[in-house]
């Protein structure tokens, strides 16, 4: 059937896509340049630079060390930290339900409130919600999500209000729930990032749709403007929206990077600040192959979903 | 896909225009607008700001001029920093550096990304594909997360951020050209051009290449946007261009430890950042309504 | 007040005064319009485009697109005034009361939602009949009336799934399925293939007649006009200028406009050449305050332009509105100009092609073509959509690439891609494209984009810009037409720049490719008047490819007609109109609509429709329900 191998060559692609991705990533951090001279500094001397070398398995060919770490990936090893060669999977731990966490909350909450609002705002096109909706929308998404972040600590938090704690407080082994209203901020900095541009393109879809001959003719045939909304134009207005959605989610694991480090949330964006600051090679790179396989994997969910709400391409690939 | 961009995605097909109509150009259109207009206030003030800042600065961006954190020093404004430096001549002089390496960027990125794009969309066929699929590849990541990664070991250099963030960028502007360019492939007058034998960098850069002139110009501007944001985040995160130098990011780093006691640190940098953002996006935005409507053609 | 659409009063639709508005100044689009239709009649809106007649056939249903506004008058249908209801009671006429067929209905119908269910929803939105069972009887019914399988699997498709042809006929269906009294029809017919066309039009007649369904047909097509409908209305800038019976119309057209409108539709036979008119008809806001034609009418006098006529009857049910009907306008000869070259006179081939067969990425799609167009000679390639045309002229002009065979100009040896051919080469064939909103960069002045080809061929700044400036005043266009953009031309104006920047290098060969298709009736004929002057003063060599049979007669020596891919029948165009000798061709002009002929030419039944899956005898008369 059609579907099935439109999928499997879509998976296929994406672990391709993967394999290129852990290539950059590798060439970057490993090939391109040498984390050794960056942990240690320019005037190090030579016979700590080649102890390190062989401590941290970077005196092996280029190629080796990448097959070497690829493999390791891809069974359930990546490799051990270059601070204190603990695991990094264990050096993570919790961390990464902690941000999967975060990443899901965020969704769950800001998915549904851009539908309603683009939807509502289509609707009632150039109206007073139409119009103030947009003028927000465009505010929020020209600021970049750390300003975002922290002019709602500044308001709710520390200056104007103090509603809301500024920091997370969440001790190792706890689940991420457990203080519920120290994650309000997190979860309203990620929304106001997502919302704006999934409800503006609900809103462009949806207006689209509704000047679309085929509305026109519905209106023609006599149909009552419920059944013309619900049943005519939704469908066909939800296909380009479902992209968009996905680049989002997709965007909140990136997004939960900056988010983490302004509220002290134990994740591995939090996590990935250090790594970097110490270049600790192997844990960074763990946490881009696991976030690109996020992105991967959510982008493919649309894509098929996608081609089953439109029935145009669904009956091709038949 | 940012709101901007899937307007302009709506607006692209240009309907059959039956009444003469007078030729407007993009520009004269957006600034018709009144977002445009606030959008491009915004940006001159806090340009002005960040280039001629130094030039009011009355202290030096590392000299020590009281004890730290101290919100009412004598001699400061807006009070003393982490390391009792003067909050207002560091806000002053912290400009020029982001404003630097975001236009920079945000050019080669366009260059490359509207290059690209072109090429893609004339040859359509096997190099398109290829193309494109490599920027999906580039796609798959977080552009943050990108320019982390690399920053690790190939240090916090200018030109190792200016790369990698014109390297994001170039996929996104590869699309949307492409997305443009294809529209205008299609139609007659580049056939017309072609039944001429004209060269294809003659068909590329003046029979296509002003035609998606008006998409270019709002993505250059959302990428300027992008590229504040993600040097600006960079540098929050500690990782910016120089030890100590002033800048906004960075500056909102340091000083939110004393967000509660001494704001103005954090808070000047934030509204510095905030506003010149909203005002790109403005002007992109303006840009975006204006070539929606003049290539769309408003119904007699 | 019935909803039942039992229609007691002898007129099914009766619009009074109607007047539409556009935009926030109140400029209007449509003013003063009244007509009425009998049940089982159907009478032909006829104009231009932004004549208006969309916007009054929508205001039939009460309904205005975005911008405009119903202003004032009555629509009555039976005893309902539509103007008058509340929306929900608007909902409820629309579709049981009266309905509307679109004009493109690719775009029409919903392409998430199967056929079947559009159907069924307009009978449940009304409830038909009550019941559920009924619904699905009835779709079944109203699908055999269409000439469609009414079968399960068929309803399951999705629109893209269907022909344009049988697109069509879904959209006449949910049109006849709640048995309305009247029904509008926006130019149901464009796009479709001739033989389609034919189709489409008998079962709106059949269903017309059958159930006493009175019919608006909204077109700007004439000849189409002629061979359905009883009386004619025709509108200009807004207003009806003339409306009587249809034969009354094309025997003894009274206005002015009306006649330039018929002397502009090609005839398959007889004296007459067509005759276009310059100009443009002036759009809202723009309308003169005397008679809107005056200024491009050749009777026109002060009066005209000082006030708007009022309605003159001339004799039972014939009004025009016109302080000068009956004038005369000018008209060629058609001896006078025709194609006089005879066919058989031997001449050097300009150009010649020999087997040529060419496909799109392995598909062929023409099949060993064999013409050759003399010096001096215009040539008509005419077929259908899909019959190859387009392909063969690209591959002359260098667009298209994949083709194998011999394409000769003169005695030289043409390469496949323009770009691999030599410069004079290129400027030796030109082409004139189809669309003329997208032929020409809208970036560039025009006078850059006609100058093009001797900028390529190496002439000088200078000399350019004057062979420029000489060339618009060939195609009658002025100097300084030059400084201006593409936007600001009307669709005529921009196909005479494409031709003059076609004809700008003094080619041999000008292939034309359907460059009146996108047109209006006037602007139409004013082009091909302007093509077939250029042809004889200027000696071209002419490809004229077309789906248009009648037109060809102005300007074609020879005709060549093309199907699947193949030349079935070449000869000179009087001889193949008249007699032609391939099956193809005599039933093609058989289902061409005529404007002399006010009888529907009657569809041969035994013929298979490619369309439909099940081979269906003439159309039943079903019951009338009450």
């Amino acid at each position: 059937m059609g579907i099935a191998k439109f999928i499997v060559k879509r998976v296929l692609l994406g672990v391709l896509t993967l394999v290129v991705v852990s290539i950059v990533v590798f060439a970057l951090t490993q090939a391109l340049g040498d984390p050794v001279e960056a942990i240690l500094g320019r005037e190090a001397q030579p016979a700590s630079v080649a102890a390190m070398r062989e401590q941290l398995g970077l005196n092996r060919p280029v190629i080796t060390q990448y097959t070497d770490w690829l493999t390791g990936l891809v069974s359930g090893d990546p490799g051990v930290s270059f601070t204190n060669g603990v695991p990094v999977l264990e050096v993570l731990g919790d961390r990464i339900w902690n941000s999967l966490f975060l990443m899901l909350l965020s969704a769950l909450v800001s998915i549904p409130i851009a539908i309603a609002v683009g939807t509502y705002a289509a609707a009632r096109r150039d109206k007073a919600f139409d119009s103030t909706s947009s003028a927000t929308s465009l505010v929020l998404a020209s600021m970049p999500e750390f300003v975002t972040g922290l002019l709602l600590i500044v308001l709710l938090a520390t200056n104007v209000w103090q509603v809301f704690p500024a920091v997370v407080r969440i001790r190792p082994g706890e689940a991420p729930w457990v203080d519920l209203g120290a994650l309000v901020l997190p979860v309203l900095t990620l929304t106001l990032g997502v919302v704006p541009y999934v409800s503006r393109v609900m809103r462009a879809s949806m207006i689209e749709v509704l000047e679309s001959d085929y509305i026109e003719m519905a209106r023609l045939k006599g149909l009552p403007e419920r059944t013309v909304v619900w049943r005519h134009a939704l469908p066909n207005a939800i296909g380009p929206t479902l992209q968009v959605i996905a680049i989002n989610i997709a965007y909140l694991a990136g997004g939960v990077i900056v988010v983490e480090n302004i509220f002290n949330y134990p994740g591995i964006g939090l996590a990935l600040r250090d790594a970097v600051t110490d270049v600790n090679v192997p844990v960074v790179q763990f946490i881009a192959m696991l976030i690109a396989g996020i992105y991967v994997v959510v982008n493919l969910l649309a894509d098929v979903g996608t081609i089953l709400v439109t029935p145009r391409l669904r009956t091709r690939l038949r | 896909m940012s709101v901007i961009e899937a307007g302009l995605q709506a607006g692209l097909d240009s309907g059959r225009i039956d009444q003469p109509r007078r030729h407007r150009g993009v520009l004269v259109a957006a600034l018709g607008l009144w977002r445009t207009r606030i959008g491009l206030l915004l940006v001159a003030v806090l340009v002005g700001i960040a280039v001629l800042g130094p030039l009011f600065a009355p202290y030096g961006g590392t000299e020590f001029v009281g004890p730290p954190f101290n919100a009412d020093a004598p001699g400061t404004v807006f009070g003393t920093d982490k390391l009792g430096q003067d909050v207002w001549s560091r806000f002053l002089l912290g400009g020029r550096t982001i404003l630097l390496l975001a236009v920079v960027s945000t050019l080669i990125g366009l260059a490359v990304g509207a290059a690209i794009g072109l090429v893609a969309a004339y040859n359509r066929g096997r190099l398109d594909n290829v193309l494109m699929r490599t920027m999906d590849v580039v796609f798959a990541f977080p552009n943050l997360l990108l320019a982390l990664v690399a920053v690790t070991t190939l240090g916090r250099r200018s030109w190792v951020i200016v790369l990698i963030v014109a390297f994001t960028a170039v996929p996104r502007v590869a699309r949307i050209t492409r997305g443009a360019a294809l529209g205008v492939v299609e139609r007659d007058f580049v056939g017309a051009a072609e039944a001429l034998g004209e060269s294809r960098t003659h068909i590329l850069g003046r029979e296509i290449l002003p035609n998606v002139a008006g998409p270019l110009l709002v993505e250059a501007n959302l990428r300027l946007t992008y590229s504040i944001a993600l040097i600006g985040a960079l540098g929050f995160l500690g990782f910016g261009v120089g030890l100590n130098q002033p800048d906004w990011a960075q500056m909102i780093n340091e000083n939110r430890p004393a967000l509660s006691t001494a704001p103005w640190g954090t808070l000047l940098p934030i509204f510095a950042i905030a506003l010149l953002t909203v005002g790109v996006g403005l002007v992109a935005d303006g840009l975006g309504r204006a070539v929606a409507g003049v290539d769309r053609g408003r119904p007699a | 007040m019935t909803m039942t659409g039992v229609v007691r009063t002898s007129t099914a639709l009766a619009i009074e005064d109607l007047r539409i508005v556009v935009g926030r100044s109140g400029e209007d689009i449509v003013d003063e319009v009244s007509l009425t239709i009998a049940p089982g009649e159907v009478l032909g809106l006829v104009g231009e485009s932004g004549s208006g007649k969309t916007t009054v056939g929508l205001a039939v249903l009460g309904h205005a697109r975005k911008g405009a506004t119903i202003a004032s008058g009555r629509v009555q249908i039976g005893d309902v005034p539509m103007l008058e209801l509340p929306l929900s009671q608007l909902r409820l006429a629309r579709g049981r009361l009266v309905s509307y067929v679109p004009q493109d209905p690719g775009t029409a119908l919903n392409p998430a939602m199967r056929i079947g269910t559009q159907l069924r929803e307009v009978l449940e939105a009304h409830d038909f009949g009550g019941y559920e069972d009924v619904h699905r009887k009835r779709v079944t019914e109203v699908m055999a009336e269409v000439l469609l399988p009414g079968t399960p699997q068929f309803l399951r498709r999705y629109p893209h799934q269907l022909s344009g042809g049988q697109q069509q006929r879904v959209g006449l269906a949910m049109a006849f399925a709640c048995r309305p009294s009247v029904i509008v029809l926006d130019e149901p017919t464009t796009g479709l293939d001739v033989s389609t066309q034919a189709h489409v039009l008998q079962t709106i007649r059949q269903l017309c007649r059958n159930h006493g369904v009175a019919a608006l047909y909204v077109t700007h097509d004439l000849a189409v006009v002629a061979t359905l409908v009883d009386r004619v209305a025709v509108m200009y800038a807004g207003r009806i200028v003339e409306h009587g019976p249809a034969t009354t119309m094309f025997d003894e057209p009274a206005h002015p406009y009306t006649r330039h409108l018929i002397a502009a539709v090609p005839a398959m036979s007889g004296e007459r050449a067509i005759t276009g008119l310059a100009g443009r008809a002036p759009s809202p806001g723009h309308r003169p305050i005397g008679c809107a034609f005056a200024p491009r009418c050749s009777a026109a006098t002060e009066e005209c332009r000082a006030s708007f006529p009022r309605i003159d009857v001339l004799a039972d049910g014939h009004t025009v509105r016109c302080y000068h009907p009956m004038a005369a306008i000018q008209q060629r000869d058609h001896t006078a100009t025709a194609p006089t070259a005879a066919a058989d006179v031997p001449r050097d081939a300009a150009l010649t092609l020999r087997r040529v067969s060419a496909s799109y990425t392995g598909d062929t799609v023409v099949h060993d073509v064999d013409l050759h167009v003399g010096r001096g000679e215009c040539v008509a390639l005419v077929g259908e959509s899909g019959s190859g045309k387009t392909t063969v002229s690209r591959s002359v002009g260098g667009l298209h690439q994949e083709w194998t065979g011999e394409i000769h100009l003169g005695t030289t040896v043409l390469a496949r891609a323009a770009r691999d051919r030599p410069v004079e080469q290129r400027l030796r064939i030109q082409y004139v494209f189809q669309n003329p909103y997208s032929s020409l960069n809208p970036r560039r002045p025009i006078g850059e984009s006609v100058a093009r080809p001797l900028v390529v061929g190496g002439m000088a700044a200078g000399d350019a810009r004057r062979a420029v400036a000489d060339m618009l005043e060939r195609v009658s266009l002025t100097a300084d037409y030059a400084d201006r953009y593409p936007d600001q031309l009307s669709g005529g104006e921009r196909q005479r720049v494409a031709i003059a920047r076609a004809l700008v290098s003094k080619p041999e060969v000008l292939v034309c490719d359907e460059v009146t298709s996108a047109l209006d009736v006037l602007v139409q004929a004013a082009i091909v008047e302007l093509l077939a002057e250029l042809q004889r003063e200027l000696g071209l060599s002419m490809l004229f490819v077309t789906h248009n049979l009648p037109l060809v007669r102005s300007i074609a020596d020879r005709t060549a007609v093309m199907a699947d891919g193949r030349i079935l029948e070449v000869g000179a165009t009087e001889r193949v109109l008249s007699e032609p000798e391939h099956e193809y061709t005599k039933r093609l002009l058989a289902d061409t609509p005529r404007i002399n002929e006010t009888q529907l030419v009657e569809v041969v039944e035994e013929r298979i429709d490619d369309d439909v899956a099940l081979h269906l005898p003439a159309v039943a008369v079903p019951e009338l329900d009450v």
